[in-house]
């Protein structure tokens, strides 16, 4: 009884004093693994008198929990030390750039055409598309430029040999949507268009949008309200807007469309934004729909001007240049 | 359409300001594109008459005057404009005036003579550009006036963008009905005067060019002081209109041109033998003209010719040898109507553009050649004298229908309009614009004036109504009416997400052009079914582009020449071939192409990448760029698509501008949709290009097809993974492994993942070592040991003979 009571004094000081986990097992086998003092004092209890077995039973078992207490305390401040130095050494730099944290961009012309492209597919605008190389008919007969007629003069065209021509505006793909087609019709028509025009202001390739709806209840008004609805909403405020009337072969009444737009030195002057009009009677008919029946409104866009305006791009010929350096401000 | 304001506001009586009317004009669709105020700092110039004018002491160049300002003794003033002479009324800025520009006159002393004020150039006033000298007034200009009074000034030059269906308002008589209209007020258009007729010199007209030149008036007005001076007033108003006055017929002929919109001409009498004869040009005729080039015409040009030879391209340019000179003293006034169609894309065929040509091919008032005639004899006479003779005339009548009655439903312009328009305004409207209105049950029938070409159908009435009334004035709605509900279909990426995903990877996109340059194309080797431009802005830019990639690659160049030494880009945009047989996709072109079909235009999506495989970083050793790290976008697009078992690579039949070992052929379903690989080295050392440059370039439709997906169960069992590491020749490519292991292991094999590839030190020269994961299942039964070791056996087996493989220990 001493003895173990002893021993059990000596063993709970080693515990207090092991330094690592492996001591400390160790330790525990030597008190109550298969052959330690504990397990070997709990062997004894049955040579004993059952009334002497009772007592020693329930003294040994008591040496027995506080060793198993002690080795538990030692373990459990033994790790939270490893774990304390460890956490210690483990410091990372956590400024260092991350792996692989590089994109791209998508291009601003692109951007702004998809910007406008989805406010219309919100009003109901199905997207359409036509062939960049026309056929005089899509480009202009269609809609209702007679042949040498000035208003084609405004279209500085290019052609090809066999009498093609590169589109000059996306408006042949209203016709190509109202061909063969009944109301009601609203489409959307972003592309590519080219003019035989280059300098500071002009590309020979640019973008424009081209909306139309036709349906039995169109108006002039309509189209003055979703062309205010969509200024708004692409730019995210309210502008002043007027219509101004103007000439299309293809609509009457024809407008065009000014904001009131502030430039940086806090002055304000009117810019033309859209092109616009009520689709004429022969567009419609040249596409077998019965203007009596249905009346409809068409609008031409240029992307390019509503890029600039939207993300302060001062020259169009940046975005046709790809330097990285512009591009990586639309990433 | 330039004008002077004065001129305007001198034929219609309207009392708002300059910024009210410039206002009005541009949003009645008579777009005011320039507004030039004139004359507005002439206090202190006054008319001043030079009565001496004698050699400076100390300069060659100057001279000493002394004016008369009509209070005083005469002041003196040096001078060095050349015209300055005694005799002459010259503009004279005094001392204590401040002319346009900031110039304050003061007096000084000019190469140590007195000077008491300035003579001024048109310029130093700013009234017009020109320097040449000083200013000189009519000699009959009260001495001492206020320069502004005998000028007129101040005014302003107006220039309107007029849109080609309003030729009405080519002339100051028809913009000054609108302007009443807009201001509901009256014109003060004079009625016309009929010129005396004092001489019976007349001469035949014959009509030949049919409905084309239905019109054709004249007269000859006999011994005109060919020394006659255009008066001050008339050549204010032409330089304020933008012309620069030239002798006193033809500036009255351009007056007469600005004032009613009738483009006249005039031929010196002289020239013209017998009868004019208006009729087509003959093949291959041609006529020297005015400006004098050579204007080589074919039949659809309309001629004026007299009985010898050609004498004018009508509605064009008068000719060089019959035109009014110096000396001309009889002359032949011609005011003629042409029909539109027979002059438009005329002035252009012989790269001009003239305003008679301007005018008539947009449509002049086929009632104005006799009033703008008597108008100009009138003139002439007052400015030159002369004997003026009877007017000459031929006409075809019905080549000259009246305008049309047009009728303007009250529905259809609520209809279109989307407002109310009170009957009183349309009614009023129509009025105002000279038109004649009759009121029906249902709306109106109205005759619009001979002016008005562009009247003849009930919407040229609805805008006629929507103008005056005001696009302000109509209200903004939003429209309400039935939608048709588009179905986007799920099997199909949308381009956008497909840029997105490329901007993922690191891409940029970028814009290019549709055209290059031919050489650039020929350098690439693109030299068949190309789509050239027949009038190209310049050599760089004659031929639509076949593909993206030299485009896309001069746009790398450009950035690799601005210090960028990575650059990634794409584009998307569509190619053109004359034909479809280059790019064979029977998916997308369903359908046999015929000779003479438009040429293709193929959606395609490129990429470009150079410098190294990693933006700069820290944590790994750089590498540069390779084949299978642009395969990787590749690997990824495809997958995206999630059906990668229709795709193929292939190392035959490569574009030449490939590098044969390091480029490959893309395939879908067995069909060509692009290439992919390392620029050719020789093309690559020609762009200045090193071997880090790889390309990309697929159809854009293929790509953006994709699954949709159709949902098994989960395997139930699990899978076994075995890995084996083979020895193997070099030429065996890993594509016939995984199909030896797959024909092999069948359904069996999940999966075979590449995970080393080596050669050297333990390798024999020649050969290298794969080691590879097979993933194997069954859908019935959980493999055991025995099961997978069998597979392996039989795959290890099936490679040693048909590739040559060991297996590694």
């Amino acid at each position: 009884m001493d003895d173990l009571e002893s021993r059990a004094a000596q063993a709970l000081a080693d515990i207090d004093k092991a330094e690592t986990l492996e001591a400390l097992d160790a330790l525990r086998v030597g008190l109550l693994g298969k052959n330690g003092i504990v397990t070997a004092a709990l062997k004894t209890l049955g040579t004993l008198a059952p009334d002497a077995r009772k007592a020693r039973g329930a003294e040994v078992n008591q040496v027995k929990d506080r060793l198993a207490e002690a080795l538990a305390g030692r373990k459990q401040r033994l790790e939270q030390a490893e774990l304390d130095r460890r956490l210690a050494s483990e410091k990372l730099d956590i400024s260092l750039p991350g792996r692989d944290g590089e994109r791209g961009g998508i291009h601003p012309i692109t951007r702004a055409l998809e910007r406008i492209a989805s406010i219309f597919a919100r009003l109901g605008y199905q997207r359409a598309d036509g062939p960049e190389i026309e056929d005089d008919w899509h480009n202009f007969e269609a809609l209702n430029f007679p042949p040498h007629h000035p208003a084609r003069a405004m279209h500085d065209t290019f052609y090809f040999g066999d009498g093609r021509l590169l589109r000059t505006h996306t408006s042949p793909v209203q016709i190509r949507a109202m061909a063969g087609r009944q109301p009601p019709i609203r489409i959307i028509a972003p592309g590519k268009v080219y003019r035989s025009d280059s300098d500071q202001t002009h590309s020979p390739m640019f973008h424009q949008i081209e909306g139309l709806l036709v349906d039995e209840t169109s108006s002039f008004a309509d189209l003055k309200g979703t062309l205010a609805e969509f200024v708004r909403a692409f730019f995210e405020r309210d502008f002043e807007m007027r219509f101004r009337p103007s000439y299309f072969p293809f609509t009457e009444p024809s407008a065009e469309v000014d904001i009131r737009w502030e430039t940086e030195d806090g002055q304000s002057r009117w810019l033309e934004v859209l092109g616009c009009g009520m689709v004429h009677p022969n567009v419609l008919k040249n596409c077998g729909i019965d203007p009596e029946r249905y009346t409809g409104f068409a609008f031409g866009l240029g992307v390019e001007r509503f890029a600039m305006l939207r993300y302060g791009v001062s020259d169009l010929r940046a975005f046709f240049e790809n330097d990285l350096r512009f591009l990586k401000q639309f990433a | 359409m330039k004008f002077s304001e004065n001129w305007l506001r001198e034929l219609v009586d309207i009392k708002a300001d300059r910024a009210a009317l410039a206002h009005a004009l541009t949003m009645a669709g008579l777009e005011v594109e320039e507004l030039t105020p004139l004359g507005e700092e002439l206090a202190g110039v006054v008319v001043a008459e030079i009565v001496a004018a004698e050699p400076h002491p100390q300069a060659d160049r100057l001279r000493v005057c002394k004016v008369d300002v009509g209070q005083g003794a005469p002041l003196q003033i040096v001078c060095g404009a050349p015209n300055a002479r005694v005799g002459i009324k010259v503009p004279l800025a005094m001392v204590g005036a401040k002319l346009p520009g900031g110039i304050s006159i003061t007096a000084a002393k000019l190469r140590g003579v007195e000077s008491c004020g300035m003579l001024c150039s048109a310029k130093e006033l700013g009234i017009d550009t020109d320097a040449s000298g000083l200013l000189e007034l009519p000699l009959d200009a009260p001495i001492g006036q206020p320069l502004a009074d005998c000028l007129g000034l101040p005014d302003a030059s107006i220039e309107l963008k007029l849109t080609p269906n309003r030729p009405d308002c080519l002339g100051l008589y028809g913009l000054a009905h609108d302007v009443a209209a807009l201001f509901g007020s009256a014109v003060k258009v004079p009625a016309q005067v009929d010129a005396p007729v004092a001489s019976e010199a007349r001469r035949g007209i014959r009509l030949q060019a049919g409905k084309d030149a239905p019109r054709y008036l004249g007269r000859i007005v006999e011994g005109i002081d060919p020394a006659a001076r255009t008066p001050l007033w008339l050549a204010e108003r032409l330089r304020r209109a933008g012309l620069r006055p030239i002798s006193a017929v033809v500036d009255i002929t351009n007056y007469v041109m600005l004032e009613l919109g009738q483009p006249l001409h005039a031929f010196d009498n002289d020239t013209l033998q017998g009868d004019i004869v208006v009729r087509h040009a003959g093949a291959g005729e041609s006529l020297k003209l005015l400006d004098g080039n050579e204007a080589k015409l074919d039949e659809g040009f309309v001629l004026i010719a007299d009985e010898h030879k050609a004498l004018a391209v009508a509605g064009v340019m008068g000719g060089y040898d019959s035109r009014v000179t110096d000396a001309t003293r009889n002359v032949f006034l011609e005011s003629a109507h042409f029909a539109p169609a027979a002059i438009m894309g005329r002035a252009r065929k012989l790269g001009l553009h003239t305003d008679a040509s301007h005018r008539f091919e947009r449509g002049v008032d086929p009632e104005l050649p006799r009033r703008a005639l008597e108008r100009a004899s009138g003139l002439l006479l007052a400015i030159a004298g002369g004997r003026v003779g009877p007017v000459l005339r031929a006409e075809n009548l019905a080549d000259l229908p009246p305008p049309p009655t047009v009728t303007l439903r009250r529905m259809r312009l609520k209809r279109v309009l989307g407002v109310d328009v009170a009957d009183a305004e349309v009614t009023r409207i129509f009025t105002a614009l000279g038109m004649h209105v009759t009121a029906t049950a249902n709306g109106w029938q109205v005759t619009a004036p001979s002016s008005r070409f562009d009247i003849e159908r009930e919407e040229d009435l609805i805008e006629e109504v929507a103008r005056i009334f005001g696009y302000d004035n109509i209200p903004t709605h939003s429209p309400t009416g039935a939608l048709a509900l588009a179905i986007e279909p799920e099997a199909r990426i949308g381009e956008l997400a497909l840029r997105e995903q490329l901007a993922a990877r690191g891409y940029h996109e970028a814009v290019n052009l549709s055209f290059v340059a031919a050489d650039l194309l020929a350098r690439w080797g693109f030299t068949e079914r190309l789509v050239p431009l027949a009038n190209p802005l310049s050599a760089d830019l004659a031929v639509m582009r076949p593909s993206l990639l030299p485009g896309l690659i001069e746009a790398l160049r450009h950035n690799r020449a601005r210090q960028q030494e990575r650059v990634r880009l794409f584009e998307v945009a569509r190619v053109f071939q004359q034909d479809a047989s280059l790019r064979e996709e029977p998916a997308i072109h369903g359908r046999t192409l015929q000779a003479g079909d438009p040429p293709v235009e193929t959606p395609s999506l490129a990429i470009v990448a150079c410098g190294h495989a990693r933006a700069e970083q820290w944590g790994e050793s750089p590498r540069l760029l390779d084949f299978h790290d642009l395969k990787g976008d590749l690997d990824a697009l495809i997958a995206w698509g999630g059906e990668p078992q229709r795709w193929s690579v292939h190392a035959d039949q490569l574009s030449g501008w490939l590098h044969p070992g390091r480029g490959a052929r893309v395939a879908r379903d067995g069909v060509t949709v692009g290439y992919l690989g390392a620029l050719h080295p020789q093309l690559a050392k020609s762009l200045d290009l090193g071997a880090d440059v790889h390309v990309l370039e697929l159809a854009l439709e293929p790509v953006l097809a994709r699954r949709l997906p159709q949902a098994k169960p989960v395997p139930h069992f699990p899978s076994v993974r075995r890995d084996i590491a083979l020895d193997l020749p070099e030429e065996i490519n890993w594509s016939q492994i995984e199909q030896v292991v797959r024909a092999t292991l069948g359904a069996r094999l999940k999966e075979l993942r590449l995970f080393d590839r080596y050669s050297g030190r333990g390798v024999d020269v020649g050969r290298k070592s794969l080691a590879m994961g097979l993933i194997l299942q069954d859908a019935s039964r959980t493999l055991t040991d025995d099961d997978a070791d069998r597979c392996v056996r039989e795959a290890i087996a099936a490679l040693e003979q048909t590739c040559r493989a060991k297996l590694r220990g």
